[in-house]
């Protein structure tokens, strides 16, 4: 990537740790194999699947602010809902037959609406602490909830967006009754997202943004733009969890002011802790786990569900770090030690 | 116009002393403690079971409330909170969060999803006129005693020792711990003290606001509202942020019912971008 005229050592060496960062692990390839194999293996359950994999896709975004830069975000939630909004407004005017209501465009314009509201209020969470950031992002994620309700001539207000009709994706598959089309989307739209987030975090960038989390007064002090790369990041977190907004909305043919609600930050949140923040997996792994438990607790009874969540939340913080992966890869760095592996 | 005012000063005291003691919390050991409305929900829902299963008068109700959330603030703050004071604030937002949805579907579990209403005694449930405006008894009856547990609190704070040595532990910890002051027992005293205060809100609240089980969530937006905008380092700071917002939302709701949480939502972003400290705070301590 760099011109480097004669690499020093040094550089060499930054070099080969920055490329070996990047290499594909057999665990992520099997991660995915198996992902594309469950339209096979779970033909009844894919529109879960879909949705897993959308809710999957908010969680990745949440862990590039959070995982990565270390924001406390409490309003991702707004972005998906706008996203889905945008997205599904396109959808509608377009009729179903027109150019506005093509899927992929969809996901552009979601994801684009979205980043541009990300960016404007990216420069809110700059200042203050962590309860500051908190509030201001909740605060942000409350006032487009309100807005949503509101405007019902929009938005249809509390009855949801009806007549959300998407052509068909690229112009070849229509979406259809048992959700086969939805999931493939998802998951091809997932995957493609989540190749750029693993270049963007493994990238230099990826690197600063980490050294910000660290500790954002000495990476100042060495020159890093912070408050740009945060611009920067929350902006691509935005337009991220827009465009998972369009697929949700355009999957379901539906948006509600459900989409922008306090629990779909808040949720996206618990599934990144689950899998574990800082690892691109966490929020995918954390999606699986979490929705998987929430169908089956729910169908006993919605506060058994509730009851677990709010358990298995108490015993992560006190007990298990870093979430699942976190502690997988403290059982790894043991056994490595035991095992003196050189 | 009058009648309004009062609804909303009425409204706004009873915030307040739901949400002190989050402010001490905050303010003494920089703990986000989202799980605060839980304790309010305690007292509310042990006014409501002792009103209608056991038969016990209102105003036995309320210092039982006390009492009952206080205990359970501190049974939580010597297993579980005092775990948590030296991580980071995700953790203790995460943890706090999983006590709530505990909580609410304990309640649910226990009481229903639904609507719990509490039929007050006949002293408190009276209009009277006022100056051309009509006037709930219970409204006044909740500023009398609201007001009167600011006093006591605010010269708690400033004339007793405890006092002194809560500012002085909130200032600076650990000089405070330096000097001799034992700041582990002052944090579990006044988080008792606080969820107390949440539970006596959440009784006196039985009156004015209906009680369902995800009340800790609902509310938690207003607590932390009138933290935020009063800031953590006075008492009286809260106090003028919860009556702001108490007249702010009644007399929303009543002139422009349309524009709903919208105008307080964005006053607090606003509030917290020009002031980060709060509006009422002094200048930063730290």
């Amino acid at each position: 990537m760099s011109n480097i005229t004669s690499p020093s050592p040094e550089a060499m060496r930054a070099r080969a740790v920055l490329l070996g960062r990047s290499r594909w692990g057999v665990a992520e390839i099997i991660f995915w194999i198996l992902a594309v194999a469950c339209y096979w293996l779970f033909p009844t359950k894919l529109s879960l699947l879909s949705e897993i994999a959308i809710l999957g896709l908010v969680a990745l975004s949440v862990d590039l602010v959070l995982g990565y830069a270390g924001i406390v975000t409490l309003g991702q939630g707004a972005f998906f809902g706008i996203g889905a909004y945008a997205a599904g407004l396109a959808a509608k005017f377009g009729m179903g037959t027109s150019l506005w209501s093509d899927p992929v465009i969809g996901l552009f314009i979601g994801g684009g609406v979205a980043a541009v509201i990300g960016f404007a209020t990216s420069f809110l969470v700059l200042r203050g602490s962590d309860m500051t950031r908190l509030m201001v992002t909740l605060g942000v994620a409350l006032i487009v909830d309100e807005v949503v309700n509101q405007m019902k001539w929009l938005t249809g207000g509390s009855d949801g967006l009806q007549g959300v009709l998407p052509s068909a994706v690229l112009g070849i598959w229509e979406f259809d009754l048992f959700g086969r089309v939805a999931f493939v989307y998802s998951l091809v739209v997932l995957f493609v997202l989540f190749v750029i987030a693993r270049a963007l975090v493994k990238s230099p960038f990826g690197l600063s943004l980490q050294a910000i989390k660290g500790n954002m007064l000495r990476t100042r002090a060495i020159g890093m733009p912070v408050n740009a790369r945060l611009v920067a990041v929350y902006t691509v977190a935005a337009f991220y969890a827009g465009v998972a907004g369009a697929l949700a909305a355009q999957t379901t043919q539906f948006a509600s002011p459900d989409y922008v609600a306090f629990h779909r930050s808040a949720d996206a949140m618990l599934m990144l802790v689950f899998g574990g923040a800082g690892h691109l997996y966490g929020g995918l792994l954390g999606s699986i786990i979490f929705r998987t438990m929430q169908d089956v607790l729910g169908n006993i009874t919605p506060q058994y569900w509730q009851f677990w969540l709010g358990v298995t939340l108490v015993a992560l913080v006190l007990f298990v770090r870093g979430g699942i992966l976190g502690l997988l890869d403290n059982m790894l760095a043991a056994w490595r030690r035991k095992g003196g592996a050189s | 116009m009058l009648t309004i005012l009062l609804d909303g000063i009425a409204y706004g005291m009873l915030l307040f002393i739901l949400a002190v003691g989050l402010c001490v919390t905050l303010g003494l050991m920089n703990f986000i403690n989202l799980a605060h409305g839980t304790f309010a929900m305690a007292g509310g829902y042990l006014t409501i079971t002792l009103m209608q299963k056991a038969g016990v008068p209102f105003l036995l109700c309320l210092p039982a409330a006390f009492i009952f959330a206080a205990a359970l603030g501190l049974v939580l703050e010597r297993t579980l909170y005092r775990h948590l004071y030296d991580k980071t604030h995700l953790d203790q937002v995460l943890f706090s969060i999983g006590l709530v949805f505990i909580s609410i579907a304990m309640v649910d579990y226990a009481y229903g999803a639904n609507q719990q209403i509490v039929n007050l005694p006949d002293y408190l449930t009276g209009r009277f006129s006022f100056l051309g405006a009509s006037i709930g008894v219970y409204r006044v009856f909740v500023i009398a005693i609201c007001g009167l547990l600011v006093v006591s609190l605010q010269l708690a704070l400033t004339m007793t020792r405890f006092g002194s040595r809560l500012r002085a532990a909130v200032d600076d910890g650990r000089v405070a711990r330096g000097m001799g002051i034992d700041v582990t027992r002052i944090f579990a005293v006044t988080f008792a003290v606080g969820s107390g205060l949440a539970g006596l809100g959440g009784a006196l609240g039985t009156g004015i606001i209906s009680f369902d089980p995800t009340f800790p969530l609902k509310y938690m937006i207003y607590f932390l509202i009138v933290i935020s905008v009063g800031g953590t380092t006075t008492i009286t700071g809260p106090f003028l942020a919860a009556i702001l917002l108490g007249v702010a939302d009644v007399a929303g709701k009543y002139y422009v019912p349309a524009v709903g949480g919208f105008i307080i939502y964005t006053i607090m972003v606003v509030v917290l971008i020009v002031r980060p400290q709060g509006l009422f705070a002094r200048a930063a301590a730290k």
